[in-house]
């Protein structure tokens, strides 16, 4: 950019050589994968990530467990290569089954949360960036008044009021966290609508409904991806958090339950308390690398910096 | 001038807007609850008097009209009366300014650390965007971002209760120091260390990355090099010209967060048996306290909207480019 303003301007050669060019075309996803790919953070986070999905979603078949039942003396500290590798907890509960199993429902909140977070979030973003007006204004207005309420007591308040099923929980947060997600893509349709190749779309006839879903929105995606990476993990922490606080189901055993059942006893099995902890830490750690990784391979502009 | 009073009478005024609307989303909350809403306002889930379920029929006038039960709602809680909660055997009002004063000690403490820190941090690693200063910032942020803010809390108890213990884990003061007030103020900000800390490590880590982000490209912006080259001190650039811009997002942030605080402040304070208002909140959901949780609720938000048109005010102050326009 700044070489390209020293250059002095031809006035005979049109074609713009002061910028290197890609010998080859290459297809953007193929080259968002090339970048994302060459990042190590990124990189870390996906080898992350992939581990913590495979022993979730397949551990608990292997084990073939109950994460509730007493297996074994009760505070028994880790052994690596002992009966209890990570130990057990105060009511003798193997803290490994309870990682194992505790994983599926805690990534399953995240998830679901997420998703909602991001229907509600782009379809109130998408109508308010594109329509503006009255329509722009009333919509902010709603996101402005989601967003002042803090999403972890609004959370509590509806799983208190309604039920502490993993569905209210992931419907709460989901319900609480996604106003961020409404302005990204409001912002982003009111930059796009406004480009040359909307306007010529429009010109020949698209109706609102498909220029909105089909020709703006796919262009808006990249900065909504990298927010629906941060959405999740802002989700994980949130039911985690819930979890702890003895609000969610306590029927199905997660990792924010089991910090919260131990942790009147963490000056005598720290284990049970710190290593679902970890657990959580590493799966939002691995998401937000991987958002960020997605954030530099999606602007590659930005990586100049 | 009138201009600027204009503005910041229109931000009032929608402040005060939402806050009618926290107040509607509560009742609708009420309404929407399974079971009798005398229950849910009086927060006792069977075993209440027919006397008292009449008395609250009445003053919220239940057989009436949704708009008028509506309008009954609004006049309670505008005159003050957040409502009566049974468990505590308090009005829900006195209980929570009896709690607010902890909880606003403890989450403006953690903001001062936060955006202290966070700030000093951004800026430094904005020098050296690649440097060893600049890589850590960002790690660190991730990390901070990515650990629960409870289990943060329990990590270092566990720190400070068996490896140095030099602060106390829990509580707000110690029973057995001294009467006098500077004695009692010590002890208050010794207690106040860790819970601070806690609360205050998630958020430093935004602020230091978004100083780092915002002073970057500020830095990055002709008035910067002009400023350099005219021979403006290193301080006095990176300081006056480059943080008095890169400070407008913080603000913002600070603002937006405000509310995020108030709802990690629960988590911490039921960590470290901190007497605010989290506290109160979770004590009063274990309870089913209705209306003591649904009054919390609303003062966060209305807190949270407060501060946001704090921040928008100052903004406006802030911002050069705000001030051509007055």
């Amino acid at each position: 950019m700044t070489d390209a303003l020293r250059q002095p301007a031809t006035t005979t050669d049109p074609v713009d050589t002061t910028r290197p060019r890609p010998a080859k075309a290459v297809h953007p996803a193929r080259e968002t994968l090339i970048l994302f790919a060459s990042n190590p953070a990124a990189l870390a986070g996906t080898v992350i990530l992939a581990f913590i999905l495979a022993v979730s979603l397949i551990g608990p078949a292997v084990m073939d467990a109950d994460p509730f039942a007493m297996a074994g003396a009760p505070m028994t500290p880790p052994e690596l290569f002992g009966d209890y590798p990570l130990g057990t907890d105060y009511l003798g509960r193997d803290v490994l089954t309870g990682i194992v199993y505790g994983g599926r429902p805690t990534l399953a909140v995240g998830a679901i949360a997420a998703g909602l977070s991001l229907v509600i979030g782009i379809g109130i973003g998408a109508l308010a960036g594109y329509f503006g007006g009255l329509v722009d204004q009333m919509l902010m207005k709603l996101t402005e008044f989601f967003q002042v309420l803090p999403a972890l007591l609004f959370a509590m308040v509806l799983v208190t009021l309604f039920s502490s099923s993993l569905w209210t929980v992931a419907f709460a947060i989901g319900l609480a966290s996604w106003p961020s997600v409404a302005r990204l893509t409001r912002a982003e349709f009111k930059r796009i609508r406004k480009l040359d190749y909307v306007t010529a779309d429009r010109a020949i006839g698209a109706t609102d409904s498909r220029l909105i879903w089909l020709v703006v929105l796919p262009n808006a995606m990249p900065p909504l991806i990298v927010s629906a990476a941060l959405s999740i993990g802002i989700a994980i922490l949130l039911s985690a958090g819930l979890n702890f606080l003895g609000l969610g189901d306590a029927n199905t055993m997660t990792w924010g339950l089991m910090i919260g059942t131990s942790r009147d006893y963490i000056l005598d099995a720290w284990w049970a308390v710190t290593i679902p902890g970890a657990a959580i830490f590493l799966t939002v750690l691995a998401i937000s690398l991987i958002g960020d990784g997605l954030n530099d391979a999606l602007n590659p502009k930005l990586r100049e910096r | 001038m009138s201009r600027t009073l204009i503005a910041a009478g229109g931000r009032i005024a929608g402040a005060g807007l939402l806050i009618l609307a926290v107040v509607t989303l509560n009742f609708a909350l009420i309404q929407l609850a399974p079971g009798d809403p005398v229950e849910a306002i009086a927060g006792a889930a069977g075993g209440m008097s027919e006397e008292l379920r009449a008395q609250i029929r009445a003053t919220y006038g239940l057989d009436r009209s949704f708009l008028e039960q509506l309008l009954a709602y609004l006049k309670q809680i505008f005159s003050g009366n957040l409502g009566y909660s049974y468990y505590f055997n308090q009005p829900v009002s006195k209980l929570i300014l009896q709690r607010l004063p902890a909880t606003m000690l403890l989450v403006l403490s953690a903001l001062v650390i936060s955006v202290g820190l966070g700030v000093l941090f951004g800026v430094l690693a904005a020098r050296k965007p690649n440097g060893l200063l600049s890589q850590s910032v960002t790690f660190l942020s991730l990390v901070g971002y990515a650990a629960p803010v409870f289990w943060t809390g329990i990590v270092l108890t566990i720190l400070f209760a068996s490896t140095f213990p030099i602060f106390p884990i829990s509580g707000m003061r110690n029973a057995s120091a001294g009467g006098g007030l500077v004695a009692s103020t010590l002890d208050v900000l010794w207690h106040l260390v860790l819970p601070a800390s806690t609360l205050g490590i998630v958020y430093l880590a935004q602020y230091s990355r978004l100083t780092r982000a915002s002073m970057l490209e500020v830095l990055g912006a002709d008035y910067i090099r002009t400023a350099r080259a005219k021979g403006v001190g290193e301080i006095t650039l990176l300081v006056k010209h480059g943080l008095r811009n890169a400070m407008l997002p913080v603000i913002t942030m600070i603002g937006m967060q405000f509310g995020n605080m108030i709802a990690g402040a629960v988590l911490v304070e039921t960590v470290f048996n901190w007497p605010g208002l989290g506290r109160l909140a979770f004590d009063s959901i274990l309870r089913r306290d209705y209306p003591t949780i649904l009054a919390i609720l609303a003062c966060s938000a209305a807190m949270t909207i407060v501060a946001n048109t704090l921040t928008d005010l100052v903004y406006q102050r802030v911002d050069p480019r705000m001030k051509d326009s007055q």
